[in-house]
């Protein structure tokens, strides 16, 4: 009689924590994750990634968890910092391409078509060159260096998010409510503005953070090639590149770590943005 | 196949490559443009390290011989003729013909894409397969974190790992090279160029797994909801035969596609394994391009990498068009 009762509470508290809770959970904590990095990062002890010729090459023990490099510097604190840099990138280069994505998709599928067809052209035209190859191009022509690396990841993003928005805003367009509102005469920027704009709100943050992962591994790929950060930044791309010179030496750890934080990181970052899409997409939030 | 359907191949064919075209001219002027803007001064990277015995007046004679102080629209149409019978210049850094160089680097690279290409086709798709067929067990729910993980994995990080197991532990494999150092190119075995893709062809292939076995276990699950599977299923068919008959044709079709459709991030990946392997193919040319400022180089490549893609695109299209009767049917374009 217990057992069974027990069983039957178990249950209970299992459908309490459905998927939607316990998705919401796991994107609470991927975010609290993500910002203790970026919060870390100033905690962390500048003096440990000066030289220090008598502890260099050290392999992974409890004082330097990663390991560290062939100059005594601590890989741990580096490869935070890293990331923090990798983020910050990313964040400015995704922000730029999900705002580029937006103004387009609702150009496209707002300002008649025209300007749908020279917008799905311009779409082909840069999905037409792998991206990679127009990163490399966009940071030879800028010189390399910051600026070179985020407006190349701007510029490179946005065109699979651009059709998703125009295809949403074609939904919208023709929604009771926006005809309506046609018929009263409002203008179409009011329109656009007022009532198509805040529709879209969750489809930009979700396509934003579904960006940010692909933001950084470019980021993080065009410093490794050495055509984006330059070498005295503590990127990810340029510890790994680094660490090459050193890998037939034995020296894994130099490029076994930070790769593993890039990935997890990045991995999170999909997470939640994959949460978020199921959360807000109505058919796949309710089971 | 009938006329008509011939006709409809043909005039999908031709729309195609007009639309391929104004896309390769607007590629050529806007990498040509970006050139032009860099801060890199051609007269500069051409000389060189002699730069300090040219004068000002021997400097404005071969920007003239060059036709540098012409319009920009001017030099790009001269540029672009020269294309078009097939000129794509000198490289800067090997002093040869870019065309030449593009020939050879493409042939080792194609080796190593289509290798990857075809590993990674099949292995996803199987993947794709078993893990929709064996719906919510630990089989689907490990090779659904692994795609996920994967598709996250930096593809020059996963090339890194592959080096200091195989290579540097285990030493079954050479550090890099696409042959082996010291030898010459005539005594250059087959074994000896296998031996050096494998590598980075399993980095490649690899990484690529993720987004077909993905999408083909979404399609199947597709199928597998509809309800003639139900009714197959009513009739007793079970495991590898219901897939067989009903499943099969119906995935095959999208997962081909994909992987032509694919061709793009397959360059990315192998720019990025290609260097760390530092294997002499495209992908190594393109970073040594845009390192070392190699401008004609660099363009070749670029256009070159285009035409990889959209060759790739118009196959998938085509696939779609010839194979599947639905869309032969319905779709022009």
């Amino acid at each position: 009689m217990n057992a069974a009762f027990n069983i039957k509470k178990r249950k209970n508290t299992r459908k309490q924590f459905n998927r939607r809770k316990r998705t919401l959970v796991v994107t609470v904590i991927a975010v609290i994750f993500l910002l203790s990095i970026v919060v870390g990062r100033f905690l962390l002890d500048e003096g440990r990634v000066a030289t220090n010729l008598t502890i260099r090459n050290a392999p992974p023990s409890i004082e330097h968890l990663f390991g560290t490099d062939w100059l005594g510097r601590d890989m741990f604190t580096r490869t935070m910092m890293g990331l923090s840099l990798s983020m910050g990138v990313g964040l400015i280069g995704a922000i730029g391409s999900a705002s580029i994505a937006l103004m387009l998709g609702m150009a496209a599928a707002t300002m008649g078509k025209m300007a749908d067809r020279i917008i799905s052209w311009l779409i082909d035209l840069f999905l037409s060159v792998p991206h990679l190859v127009t990163l490399i191009l966009i940071a030879f022509t800028l010189g390399g260096g910051f600026k070179g690396i985020v407006i190349g990841i701007a510029l490179t993003h946005w065109p699979s998010l651009a059709r998703v928005i125009r295809a949403e805003v074609m939904q919208i367009r023709s929604a009771e409510f926006v005809r309506v509102s046609q018929k009263m005469g409002k203008s179409r920027w009011f329109i656009a503005a007022g009532h198509i704009l805040p529709h879209l709100i969750p489809q930009v943050l979700v396509g934003f953070l579904l960006l940010f992962p692909h933001a950084i591994l470019h980021e993080a790929a065009v410093t490794f090639l050495g055509l984006g950060l330059s070498p005295h930044e503590p990127a990810i791309g340029i510890i790994l590149s680094e660490s090459m010179k050193y890998l037939s030496s034995g020296m894994w750890w130099l490029a076994f770590f930070p790769g593993l934080c890039l990935l997890i990181v990045v991995r999170t970052f999909d997470t939640i943005g994959e949460n978020l899409r199921m959360l807000i997409d109505p058919t796949s939030a309710h089971d | 196949m009938n006329k008509r359907v011939n006709r409809h191949i043909g005039l999908f064919l031709l729309l195609k490559s007009v639309r391929m075209a104004t896309l390769l001219v607007a590629i050529c002027f806007i990498s040509f443009l970006l050139i032009k803007n860099s801060p890199i001064d051609p007269i500069q990277a051409y000389i060189g390290a002699d730069m300090l015995k040219v004068g000002p007046e021997q400097r404005e004679k071969i920007a003239e011989h060059w036709g540098l102080d012409q319009p920009i629209i001017v030099q790009f149409v001269s540029w672009g003729s020269a294309l078009l019978t097939g000129d794509l210049g000198t490289s800067m850094i090997y002093r040869r013909p870019v065309a030449e160089i593009i020939h050879e680097r493409f042939l080792h690279s194609f080796v190593l894409m289509i290798t990857a290409w075809v590993l990674s086709g099949i292995i996803g798709f199987a993947m794709g397969v078993i893990s929709a067929m064996k719906k919510d067990t630990w089989v689907d729910k490990f090779i659904k974190w692994y795609c996920y993980t994967l598709a996250s994995t930096p593809t020059f990080w996963l090339g890194l790992l592959m080096l200091i197991v195989f290579a540097v532990w285990l030493g079954w494999f050479p550090v890099g090279l696409g042959v082996p150092a010291g030898v010459l190119a005539e005594n250059v075995t087959i074994a000896d160029r296998i031996h050096h893709l494998i590598l980075p062809a399993m980095t490649l292939s690899v990484i690529g797994v993720a987004n077909v076995a993905l999408h083909t276990r979404q399609k199947l699950l597709d199928v597998l909801a509809s309800e003639y599977v139900l009714f197959a299923r009513a009739r007793g068919e079970h495991g590898f035969g219901l897939f067989w008959r009903h499943g099969l044709r119906n995935v095959a079709m999208p997962a081909i596609t994909l992987q032509f459709a694919a061709f793009s991030e397959l360059f990315g990946g192998a720019v990025l394994a290609e260097q760390v392997f530092s294997y002499p193919g495209l992908g190594q040319a393109t970073v040594e391009a845009g390192l070392r400022g190699d401008v004609p180089l660099l363009l070749g490549l670029v256009i070159c990498s285009a035409l990889f893609v959209f060759v790739g695109n118009v196959i998938a299209d085509l696939i779609y068009y010839v194979l599947d009767p639905r869309i032969r049917e319905r779709r022009m374009i």
